[in-house]
């Protein structure tokens, strides 16, 4: 893990983290996730189109109990980008974890980005 | 009105409390009131008269009630988890379990009800539940699962819900009724004892007349219930479903004027004795009575919310229809209006059929001119019809009966909804009327059920209506010249058919291009796996390969099966059924060493349970080895042709069915269709292998073969139709090859070859001129694209594994190589099986 990354505040409560270096972002292919062990979490990362653009979610699926989120199909629902939970389909925006078919699921999500080819994941 | 927003508050979040706020919303009240809620349960509200359906095909997730966004949306305040635990009337307040204070101008209590337990001795021992909330349910999954023998107490509509709901976790069921009849309230005694009948049928014990004295428990655990005629019935839970009570303890609390056996006083604005607080739903308490439904609930929402925004036409609340169908056990039953013939001077007309198992009953004025109410009992088709007729006073026909056995030459035609006035309540639940529902589809341009349920909210309640709201659909629809809409989803403006026809014609080999083209936004999981389906259908390329690998579901992309707990389990392909012994020992070698959880299939199959993603390559490896292939049980793909021994060992047999089938599971293996695809070939008329349940099947007869097409086992089971009969093997595969491309071409996603087929305009004859004759001009094209399949079919797990990029996706973490540490099984019957909730809290502890 990347430890000495200088760590850019963006928000109050991303300042106690840092950026952990996962994988090069070549290894998700387009419009699909992976899985990724960040400390002790379980962080699905998705990939949108063949760029940069990637997101992080938890990889727990609360509808399943299981830890299968990062296996979803990558879309949008009216512009909002989201991922089909694979289990039982339920629908989570990739920015911000919301669950859109249940106002009172959600996913942690997490600060995500691809610095010199690399995914990061501030956790 | 004062220059500040108002304060209603809602104490509940049922359903009724929340019907109430979605109609403030919709009537424009959210710039004039703060919306505030308190929701007792952990969840938002859900369909309670759906809950026995979490058992079978629904999670707390389709249950819901509420829009996703709905109250963050309007700015409706809800406090989850909370409970009002004491009003102020005097400072107008409430004050809440976790300490929150909220000041009203409005109160409205939808508090719903309680389960009434009967006071018997022994009531509250270990393994007795209610059955109430998504909680109950969850508690009564948990212990079912160490009981044998359930019993309900309480023979009406929820106990018997409740007694599906046993019977579906396996659990020898009994129900206990006080009355001496099922359903006292609404149905009689012969409609009483036809249900029992059929009920029993189904394996579920019924006991009426039945006083529960006491239940016994020893050694801590349930034992028995005695019952006062000195019988008893020994059991491991009890689930009580006597009744409900009225959740009035605030009421009580706060002074407000009170039935003398409970329930809040209201008038009929839906106003308590404060007119500062009202009271709706199962708590509210109307001339004396109850309404334990939630037809008039949502009346009383209509009701009180047109009168906290002081509309000028107001409705007011006289009481409800108490009307209701339902399914119970798989039994139709529907009593509605004056079930009990209790008008002055009405006749009853009843017809009971003991060999259909159907009882039905009308009652009609005493000039035998109008309906005023009946039973069904086995067959409630006719309660649509019945309702309307009753409701809107029409005339009865000279002879009612014929009303009750339409099937009797010279029977009225069934009433069209044509013939109904536009003041015809259609939706009872939410009071929907005919004309109300011709304005929405006219006006907002309507042309689908699901976005027509959603303006409208009918058919959203007990769903009784939803056919006859179909019917004004399509009638409507007819009137208007609209050609009903089929758009895939919001990416892409046209059918699934339209889309294959333009894939083909414009050679396009990639979502992307395809997206590019003819759609718009990203995608989703609706037009992934569909597109995904459609590329593969047509140019073969290997589902893992980069541009398709995001369109397809997860079975797909892992070539493997997901189960509940994320791992996959994984089918080989045993072409006709037919397996030599050195490949059953390396099956089973496979699932020693991996430690498989191992199942006959019922295709004739060996299912192996519990392979991780990382450990999928390594089975396959071996399996490939050893001679097997992908089965494609992970795909919308043709699945196996089962097959009976023949004529090879059976004595009986006309035909090699065993050849004919591994041959015709060789051609058309990897073949990926709208859904899945099987078939069978029998060696006679015997017919063991069930080919006539099979979207095509091959029966052997002297001459040659018969094909059957459009059968379907799983959820609707459909009889195949026989397209061709006495032909010989070439022509059987070239009507199959056109068959199946015809069905790939035009059917809509995930629709099997049965309600394909009885969608067809034309039916069997259509399919007849379109395959054999080939009227359309298209048989040597659709030969040509089966062929095509056969020609680049590849296994996909060999290639997968002889490919280092497509393996790299075989890995629980893309930054370590642990496997997933979440995991954790149990031992039953000497295989694993993945633990329960219950099972992984136990196993934690004792770690």
């Amino acid at each position: 893990m990347a430890q000495s990354l200088s760590t850019q505040a963006q928000s109050p409560e991303t300042e106690a983290k840092q950026w952990h270096s996962i994988c090069p972002v070549t290894m998700i292919a387009p419009n699909t996730g992976v899985n990724a062990l960040v400390d002790t979490e379980q962080v699905a990362i998705f990939r949108v189109g063949e760029t940069d653009e990637v997101y992080a979610v938890s990889n727990f699926d609360p509808f399943s109990q299981a830890f299968v989120m990062s296996r979803g199909i990558v879309g949008d629902r009216q512009g909002v980008l989201k991922v089909a939970a694979p289990i039982y389909k339920q629908n989570f925006n990739l920015k911000t974890g919301e669950c859109l078919d249940d106002a009172t699921v959600k996913l942690t999500a997490y600060p995500a980005r691809v610095v010199d080819g690399q995914v990061q994941i501030s956790a | 009105m004062p220059n500040r927003k108002q304060n209603l508050v809602v104490v509940g979040n049922g359903m009724v409390g929340h019907r109430l706020l979605e109609l403030m919303v919709e009537k424009g009240a959210t710039d004039r009131w703060n919306l505030i809620t308190f929701c007792e349960e952990p969840r938002v509200a859900y369909d309670r008269v759906s809950l026995s359906r979490y058992f079978m095909d629904m999670t707390a997730a389709d249950l819901t009630l509420v829009e996703p966004g709905f109250y963050q949306a309007n700015g409706i305040q809800i406090y989850m988890h909370d409970r009002v635990v004491e009003i102020d009337r005097e400072r107008q307040l409430v004050r809440s379990a976790n300490g929150v204070e909220v000041a009203y101008d409005r109160l409205v209590l939808a508090t719903g009800s309680y389960p009434f337990v009967p006071p018997i001795k022994g009531n509250d021992a270990a393994g007795t539940f209610v059955y109430r909330t998504i909680e109950d349910l969850d508690a009564i999954k948990a212990y079912a699962q160490q009981s044998k023998v359930g019993v309900v107490v309480g023979g009406g509509l929820l106990g018997l819900e409740c007694a599906n709901a046993l019977k579906n976790l396996g659990l020898e069921t009994h129900v206990v009724e006080f009355a001496p009849r099922l359903m006292p309230v609404q149905i009689d005694d012969a409609g009483g004892s036809m249900l029992k009948g059929k009920i029993e049928e189904l394996g579920v014990k019924v006991h009426t007349s039945k006083v529960t004295t006491e239940i016994v428990s020893e050694n801590g655990k349930l034992a028995r219930m005695e019952f006062a005629d000195k019988t008893s019935l020994s059991t491991d839970m009890i689930v009580f479903s006597a009744g409900i009570r009225p959740r009035d303890e605030l009421a009580r609390q706060c002074g407000l004027e009170m039935g003398d056996r409970g329930g809040i006083m209201i008038d009929e604005s839906c106003q308590t004795s404060d007119p500062q607080v009202y009271a709706i739903g199962e708590c509210a308490l109307y001339q004396g009575r109850i309404f334990g439904l939630v037809a008039p609930g949502y009346q009383m929402a209509e009701v009180a919310s047109d009168h906290l925004l002081e509309v000028a036409t107001a409705q007011s609340f006289a009481g409800a229809d108490m009307s209701t169908k339902l399914k119970l056990l798989g039994v139709d039953v529907a009593s509605f209006g004056d079930n009990f013939a209790k008008t002055p001077g009405s006749k009853e007309l009843a017809v009971g059929d003991a060999v259909a198992g159907t009882y039905k009953k009308l009652v009609v004025s005493a000039d035998g001119k109008l309906l005023l109410g009946g039973i069904l009992v086995g067959d409630a088709s006719a309660y649509g019809t019945l309702l309307q007729l009753m409701q809107n006073q029409m005339p009865l026909p000279e002879n009612p009966l014929s009303l009750l056995v339409p099937a009797t030459a010279g029977a009225a035609p069934s009433m069209s909804v044509d013939s109904l006035p536009d003041t015809a309540q259609i939706c009872s639940c939410n009071n929907v009327t005919k004309g109300q529902i011709c304005a929405a589809i006219q006006d907002d341009n309507l042309t689908d059920m699901p976005t027509l349920k959603k303006c409208t909210k009918a058919g959203t309640g007990c769903g009784g209506c939803v056919p006859l709201v179909k019917d004004l659909l399509q009638s409507e629809l007819k009137k208007a010249g609209v050609e009903v809409k089929n758009h895939l989803c919001e990416h892409f403006a046209y059918s699934r058919q339209e889309l294959y026809h333009l894939l083909r014609v414009g050679q396009i080999k990639s979502f992307d291009e395809l997206l590019a083209q003819h759609g718009k936004g990203h995608g989703c999981e609706i037009c992934k796996p569909a597109v995904g389906s459609m590329l593969a259908s047509s140019w073969n390329d290997h589902v893992l390969n980069t541009p398709h690998i995001g369109l397809q579901d997860t079975n797909d992309a892992f070539l493997a099966n997901i189960q509940k707990d994320g791992t996959y389990s994984v089918i080989p392909r045993v072409p006709g059924g037919e397996i030599t012994p050195e490949k059953l020992i390396v099956l089973g070698q496979v699932a020693q060493e991996f430690d498989l959880y191992t199942k006959i299939t019922g295709a004739q199959r060996v299912d192996l349970f519990g392979a991780r993603v990382d450990q999928l390559p390594l089975i396959w490896r071996r399996l490939v080895d050893a001679g097997f292939e992908s089965g494609h049980a992970y795909g919308k793909a043709l699945r196996t042709v089962k097959s009976c021994v023949g004529s090879t060992w059976c004595r009986f047999g006309v035909q090699d069915s065993t050849s004919l089938a591994i041959e015709v599971e060789l051609r058309y293996r990897g073949l990926r269709s709208p859904h899945k695809l099987k078939s069978a070939v029998s060696g006679c008329t015997r017919e063991c292998a069930e080919a006539q349940g099979k979207d095509f099947g091959i029966i052997a007869t002297e001459n040659g073969w018969n094909l059957y097409v459009c059968g379907n086992g799983g959820m609707k089971p459909q009889h195949a139709v026989l397209l061709a009969t006495d032909i010989d093997k070439e022509t059987l595969i070239k009507y199959i090859d056109r068959f199946l491309v015809f069905y790939i071409r035009t059917a809509d996603r995930l629709e099997r070859t049965s309600t394909w087929f009885n969608k067809l305009e034309g039916g069997l004859d259509y399919l007849k001129q379109v395959i054999i004759e080939d009227s359309l001009g298209i048989a040597e094209e659709l030969e040509a694209q089966m062929q095509y399949h056969v020609d680049t079919y590849q296994c996909e797990w060999q290639t997968t594994i002889e490919n280092p990029e497509k393996m790299q996706r075989f890995r629980h973490f893309v930054n370590a190589d642990a496997a997933d540490p979440s995991l954790c099984y149990v031992q039953e019957r000497g295989q694993k099986r993945p633990a329960t909730a219950a099972e992984r809290a136990t196993l934690a502890t004792v770690q």
